[in-house]
C-alpha cells in the first residue's frame, strides 16, 4: 500500500512537473519575437477570411425591445478623470465640441447640440466584451459616415482613430477603425441609449457603436475623430490603448 | 492425388491464409490518421488551455442571446480568499484549492476560476489566450476538414468507422458496454476492426463534437453574426453559443481522458506505436 502511494506520488509529480516545463515552455514561445509574428499573421488571415465572406452591407442583428438586456453593465472608466471634462460634466457639455480633423479637406468643430440635430439612426444591438458577456441596449446617434462625408475625407485616409476623455494611468484612451467599418451603416456616434441620453457611465457625451466589433473598440468620451493614413503613427503604433499596452488584436472582430 | 487431414481443412476454410492471428502485426492506421492524430494531440490542448484562460475573464455561462454579471448564469466558478465554488444551479460544490481558489507557483493566492497549470498562458492575459487560441482553431479547422474529405475519399469513415447493421442491434451494444466494463478487450481478428463503442466516440467526436465546438465558436464572433445570422438562430443566441462551447470543450476532455485510460489498459506501447508507424500487433486469443 505504501509503495503503491508513493508510486502514485512519483508519477503525479512527474507529471506535474511535466506539464509545468510544458507550460513555462508555452509561455516562452508565447512571448518569442518569431511566434508573436507568427500569431499576427494567423490575425490577418481571420480579418481576411472574414472580410471575405462579410458583406460590406451585412448588419449585426438589430433586436426588439422586449429582447434587451434589463441592466446594462459599464466597462472600462465609468468616470473621466480630467478637469477639462469635469467641467463639461459642470456645464451640461455646452461648450464641448466634437472635432473632426486629420486628413480631411475640412476639419469640424461641432456643438453635441449640433450633432443630434444631425440625421440619426436607432439601433437595438448586442454589445458582446471581449471578456465573454454580452448585454443588449438601443442606441441612437449619427452615423459616422456623415461626419466623415461632412468634413470631406482625403483619399490618403486609411484609418479613423478616436481620442478619448478617459485615461488609464494618465494615458488618454483611443481607439482606431479602418475605412470598411467606419463607413458601415450601423457604425455611428451615440448621443442616446435606452431612449435617453448617454449616461456618463457609458460614454458620454459622445460614444462610438462599432457592432461588427468587440466592445474595446466602442471607444467611450470620444473627443476628436481624426482621419490618419497609418496606424504606425498613433499611440505606440498598434491603434489602440488595449492593443499596446496588453497585446489586444487591433482587429475585434472575433 | 493427396487427401488432407480433416483438421487442416477446416483451418484453411475458418481462418483462410490471409486471416492474420493474435500475435500478428497489422496495418491499421493510415499516414493521414497518424499525422492528423499527433497534430491534434497538441492543438487540442493548447485550444482546451487557452479556452479555459479566455473562460477566467468571465467565468460566468448563461443561456440566450445576453448575459452579463447581474443576469442569471446556469454555471459559475468563483471564489474569494476564503474558499472556492462551482455553482451549478442552485447546486454549489466546494472547490478550494482547485477551481476560484488556489495558490501560483510563485506560492500566492489566486481567485481566478481555472488554476494556472490548466491554462495558457500560465498567467492571467486574456489577450495572449485568443493569440494562442485563433492560430490553433486555425489548426483544428484547416487540416480537420482535409482529414474529412480524405476519410470519405479513402473509405476510412465508410469502411472503418460507419457502423454496421448488426452492431446497432440493441443486444450487440449491451454486449460491448458490458465487455469495456469488465476490461475484457477484443482479442485476435476481432481486434482488428473497431467495435461498436470505439465507432460512436470516433464518429461523435469527428461529426458531433468537433463541427459544434467550431460553429459555436463562430458564433461568439460579432463579425460571423453579420455575414451568417442563422448561427445566432441554430444555438439560441450568442451566450448560448458560449454556453455549449465550453460544454463541448469538456466532452472531448473527457473523450481524451476515456481515450488515454483505454490506450493505457489496451497495451500503450502497442497502440502508441501503432499510431506513429501505423502497424498494431493483434492481441493473442485467451486460452
Amino acid at each position: 500500500m505504501i509503495e503503491r502511494i508513493t508510486r502514485r506520488r512519483m508519477i503525479a509529480s512527474l507529471g506535474a512537473g511535466a506539464g509545468g516545463l510544458l507550460l513555462s515552455g508555452c509561455d516562452r514561445i508565447g512571448r518569442s519575437a518569431a511566434f508573436q509574428s507568427v500569431q499576427s499573421s494567423a490575425q490577418d488571415l481571420t480579418m481576411g477570411m472574414q472580410r471575405l465572406v462579410i458583406d460590406r452591407t451585412a448588419l449585426a442583428r438589430e433586436y426588439s425591445a422586449a429582447d434587451m438586456s434589463p441592466f446594462f453593465r459599464t466597462n472600462g472608466n465609468s468616470m473621466p478623470r480630467s478637469a477639462a471634462y469635469q467641467a463639461h460634466l459642470v456645464s451640461r457639455f455646452a461648450d464641448w465640441r466634437l472635432v473632426v480633423d486629420g486628413l480631411v479637406n475640412r476639419p469640424l468643430a461641432l456643438s453635441l447640440e449640433r450633432i443630434r440635430r444631425l440625421p440619426a439612426r436607432a439601433q437595438i444591438t448586442r454589445h458582446d466584451c471581449v471578456e465573454g458577456w454580452s448585454a443588449i441596449g438601443k442606441w441612437t446617434g449619427v452615423p459616422l459616415r456623415l461626419l466623415l462625408q461632412g468634413a470631406g475625407l482625403r483619399p490618403e485616409a486609411h484609418y479613423i482613430v478616436f481620442h478619448c476623455a478617459d485615461d488609464f494611468r494618465g494615458t488618454p484612451y483611443y481607439e482606431s477603425i479602418d475605412l470598411v467599418d467606419a463607413f458601415h451603416p450601423q457604425t455611428i456616434l451615440a448621443w442616446g441609449m435606452n431612449d435617453r441620453l448617454l449616461e456618463v457611465g457609458h460614454g458620454a457625451p459622445l460614444r462610438l457603436r462599432v457592432e461588427l466589433q468587440l466592445g474595446y473598440k466602442h471607444a467611450k468620451y470620444v473627443m476628436r475623430i481624426e482621419a490618419v493614413e497609418s496606424l504606425a503613427e498613433v499611440g505606440r503604433g498598434k491603434g489602440g490603448y488595449w492593443e499596446d499596452v496588453a497585446g489586444y488584436q487591433w482587429y475585434a472582430g472575433i | 492425388m493427396t487427401v488432407h487431414a480433416p483438421e487442416e481443412e477446416v483451418e484453411l476454410q475458418e481462418a483462410g491464409p490471409l486471416e492474420p492471428r493474435g500475435g500478428d502485426l497489422v496495418y491499421r492506421h493510415r499516414l493521414s490518421t497518424r499525422i492528423w492524430h499527433w497534430l491534434n494531440a497538441l492543438t487540442v490542448f493548447v485550444l482546451l488551455m487557452s479556452g479555459l484562460m479566455i473562460f477566467n475573464a468571465h467565468p460566468r455561462l448563461y443561456w440566450g442571446e445576453y448575459g452579463a454579471n447581474r443576469d442569471y448564469a446556469w454555471l459559475q466558478i468563483g471564489g474569494d480568499r476564503e474558499r472556492g465554488y462551482l455553482r451549478l444551479g442552485s447546486l454549489e460544490i466546494p472547490t478550494t484549492g482547485v477551481l476560484g481558489h488556489w495558490t501560483d507557483s510563485d506560492g500566492r493566492l489566486q481567485t481566478r476560476a481555472f488554476p494556472g497549470w490548466a491554462t495558457l498562458p500560465g498567467r492571467y492575459d486574456l489577450a495572449g489566450a485568443r493569440s494562442w487560441h485563433f492560430l490553433f482553431a486555425w489548426l483544428l479547422v484547416g487540416p480537420g476538414l482535409l482529414y474529412w474529405l480524405w476519410s470519405f475519399l479513402n473509405r476510412h469513415i465508410q469502411r472503418d468507422l460507419a457502423p454496421r447493421r448488426e452492431e446497432l442491434a440493441p443486444r450487440h451494444i449491451w454486449r460491448d458496454l458490458r465487455n469495456h466494463a469488465r476490461l475484457r478487450f477484443p482479442t485476435g481478428p476481432a481486434a482488428r476492426n473497431y467495435n461498436i463503442l470505439q465507432k460512436a466516440s470516433y464518429l461523435g467526436v469527428l461529426f458531433v463534437l468537433l463541427p459544434l465546438i467550431v460553429l459555436t465558436g463562430l458564433t461568439m464572433s460579432p463579425g460571423m453574426n453579420a455575414a451568417w445570422p442563422w448561427l445566432l438562430d441554430l444555438f439560441g443566441g450568442r451566450q448560448s453559443a458560449r454556453s455549449l462551447h465550453f460544454i463541448a470543450a469538456m466532452l472531448i476532455l473527457a473523450f481524451i481522458v476515456v481515450h488515454l485510460v483505454m490506450v493505457v489498459l489496451a497495451g500503450p506501447i502497442n497502440e502508441i506505436r501503432s499510431m506513429i508507424t501505423g502497424r498494431y500487433r493483434l492481441p493473442k486469443e485467451k486460452a
